[in-house]
């Protein structure tokens, strides 16, 4: 297929109008508006087939999900920052039932003082909610993120939820080139949808949701936490398999020029690019830089980052949320990953970005620099005004 | 369509005996009418409460139908999606039989925390009919106050002391705030009067669009009275005009069952200190120092069944 311009946002709802969902529930937020709008007109277009309900609330788009869902659909919404977190009760229910509902997020910080730019701090919010959570640098990885997604998510011995995140503005908005798939080829990918004990097979009655007490509560839980071990290899498989339909080769955790670096700076999402850059100017310093990009949050691939970081001199975890009175949130994942490692190097927090505020090449440079005088904090802020 | 005890006596259980549900519970008895109504298979959603949990106690359930529940607040919701995709599903020919969608709150999840969704899905036109279980307070948390919950009732969120006697407001009239929705058919209904309920039931399942129904159901533990009397003080609540039945159909209301009797005058409007005399939750209304209260409660249900009889009228 020829390349063509879309933004991020733009190149999801192309993702999801290939894949022609039974169900699509929007609401509409910044800057998630544009998946939803772009999507209601190919529903105005006879484009797809979709049945496309505009919720009259996040809380309502994510309960028309799920019930869409347990009824035997193929599903998606998408969503963003104060819209997401409204969603947070019922995202449990999601997953709880073992709903394979397909979620794009665009990041974006989360109120107060009310902020419109990204940040990651919604989907951090989430983290502990059962969803896979799958994150994006640009918008080719938008697109791509959001074809694997459905593959993953409806995995038989996954079955679970997934939300791909991308950069709110900065790659929902920013117009890239990207290099599509034909329509055929992702329906074929992708599959039919196979739906378990839907609540629209009358002859087998299913009850979803009921009450569970402290008889079976913790072993219902415990269930979900094996699917989200089950879904990390499948994550890799699918990556593997949308190599050989695409030629484009993702993985759930990405090193550049780390293999004899001593030093690394770990990101997710648009600051990996941004990263990468800064890495060549200073190899062609003659530093032994490297930097490295984390696609997968949940479940967390704690045996692949330490081995990607084991033996380094110095590590920056770079957070792009806060959990107030603790971290970054990414940093004491990416710590316990490496506290059985034999090699342990220095690792050091640096929460940046928050609300937006612009990742600079020379503040990264600065923390490259940091990390190889050992002169940081364990938590340290990037870019804020005392 | 009218129905009768014999044809009854051969339907299907939809919902099976072996529910938790305390004695004297008119939920079940409110739900197994409304279940029978439907001539054709349906799938129901449930909000968080009484009905939900006393039905599904995991590995148990009492439901024969597909059922769902999600959250509280978003019982419309749910059963808003599952709808969309039979829509879906119709449309590509992968579902040919037809369905009725069903959703069964308590009032606190209608009146209250899941009224935005109930607006919502009503507002979006899904196929559906919404029953609200209204006991007239949160009974599954210990007996709270709801928007539900009558001028002057007790309840631990709206106790009766020395200086306020109990709930200090009158209900929210909600099903009169659903109409205004301009809905194809809303409706009161009262579990003594089976065959008005289950006539309006079936209405609203066959309507083509979104329907409500408001459901009076007492609750022997909350309202303090004998289980074995749940049907009497459902009775009262239509004799005494606190509980009118009517219906609204395509713009049209018309009042139904006693509620046409008394409008008749063919049969007698009791005085609500029947109807609080009835229930321990009204108890210190008694004391003197509280008559005006009573008194209240009486020219508010006057008022409202004034209004009524002229947008019956209408």
């Amino acid at each position: 297929m020829e390349p063509i311009a879309l933004n991020g946002d733009m190149a999801i709802a192309h993702a999801w109008r290939q894949i022609d969902p039974d169900v699509v529930a929007s609401y509409p937020i910044t800057p998630q508006t544009i998946i939803v709008e772009n999507y209601a007109e190919f529903v105005a277009n006879g484009e797809v087939e979709t049945e496309y309900v505009c919720a009259e609330s996040e809380h309502s788009a994510m309960s028309l999900c799920i019930g869409a869902s347990a009824a035997g659909g193929r599903v998606a919404t998408a969503t963003a920052s104060a819209g997401l977190a409204f969603m947070w009760e019922v995202l449990w229910i999601a997953s709880a039932m073992r709903l394979p509902i397909c979620m794009s997020v665009a990041n974006r910080a989360l109120s107060g003082p009310i902020n419109i730019q990204c940040d990651h701090s919604d989907a951090m919010g989430a983290r502990d909610t059962g969803w896979i959570q799958l994150f994006g640098e640009n918008v080719q990885e938008a697109y791509d993120n959001t074809v694997m997604s459905f593959k993953i998510a409806e995995h038989s011995g996954v079955r679970l939820p997934i939300m791909t995140c991308i950069d709110g503005f900065i790659v929902t908005h920013a117009l890239e080139r990207l290099e599509t798939l034909e329509t055929q080829v992702v329906k074929d990918f992708v599959g039919p949808y196979q739906a378990v004990r839907p609540l629209l097979d009358l002859k087998n009655p299913t009850t979803y949701g009921p009450f569970s007490q402290t008889d079976y509560y913790f072993e219902h839980k415990y269930q979900i936490m094996e699917a989200m071990k089950r879904a990390k290899p499948v994550v890799k498989q699918v990556q593997k398999d949308y190599a050989k339909i695409s030629g484009r080769e993702h993985s759930i955790i990405e090193g550049y020029k780390t293999e004899d670096a001593d030093y690394v700076i770990m990101a997710m999402g648009s600051t990996a690019g941004t990263l990468r850059h800064v890495v060549d100017e200073l190899r062609h310093e003659g530093k032994k830089v490297g930097s490295v990009k984390l696609r997968l949050f949940r479940p967390f691939p704690f045996d692949e980052v330490k081995e990607m970081l084991e033996g380094k001199k110095g590590v920056a975890v770079m957070d792009r949320a806060i959990s107030t009175g603790s971290s970054g949130p990414m940093f004491p994942e990416v710590r316990t990953a490496l506290y059985d490692a034999v090699d342990r190097p220095d690792i050091a927090n640096y929460v940046y970005g928050l609300g937006g505020r612009d990742v600079k090449i020379d503040e990264l440079k600065g923390v490259y620099k940091q990390l190889m005088t050992k002169d940081h904090d364990m938590v340290n802020y990037l870019g804020v005004r005392p | 369509m009218s129905f009768t005890l014999k044809e009854l006596s051969h339907s299907e259980d939809r919902l099976t005996e072996g529910h938790r549900l305390c004695a004297g519970c008119s939920e079940s008895i409110v739900a197994r009418q409304v279940l029978m109504a439907s001539k054709k298979p349906v799938v129901v959603a449930n909000a968080t409460g009484c009905f939900e949990v006393s039905t599904t106690i995991y590995p148990f359930t009492s439901w024969n139908v597909p059922w769902i529940h999600s959250a509280f607040e978003n019982a419309p919701a749910s059963i808003g999606g599952v709808e969309a995709t039979y829509l879906a599903l119709k449309r590509k020919g992968k579902i040919t039989e037809d369905i009725n969608f069903l959703a069964f709150g308590g009032d606190g999840a209608t009146y209250d925390i899941g009224f935005q969704a109930l607006s919502g899905a009503i507002e979006r036109g899904h196929r559906f009919l919404y029953v609200c279980l209204n006991n007239e307070a949160y009974m599954n948390t210990g007996i709270q106050r709801s928007g539900a919950t009558g001028r002057g009732a007790q309840t631990t969120t709206c106790p009766a002391g020395t200086c306020v006697p109990g709930k200090k407001e009158f209900p929210k009239d909600l099903t009169r705030i659903i109409i205004a929705h301009d809905l194809p058919y809303a409706a009161q209904a009262s579990p003594h009067n089976w065959r008005d309920l289950m006539e309006k039931a079936e209405k609203g399942l066959e309507c083509g669009g979104p329907a409500f129904m408001n459901v009076v159901t007492p609750c022997p533990r909350g309202w303090r009275f004998d289980p074995a009397l749940t049907i009497e003080i459902s009775r009262l609540a239509v004799e005494t005009c606190i509980w009118p039945l009517y219906e609204f159909e395509k713009g049209k209301w018309s009042l139904t069952g006693e509620s046409k009797r008394i409008a008749e005058g063919k049969k007698e409007k009791r005085p609500v200190m029947d109807w609080i005399k009835s229930q321990g939750r009204f108890g210190h209304l008694l004391k003197d120092k509280w008559s005006p209260v009573i008194e209240e409660i009486q020219a508010n249900v006057d008022k409202k069944w004034e209004e009524l009889i002229k947008l019956s009228q209408m």
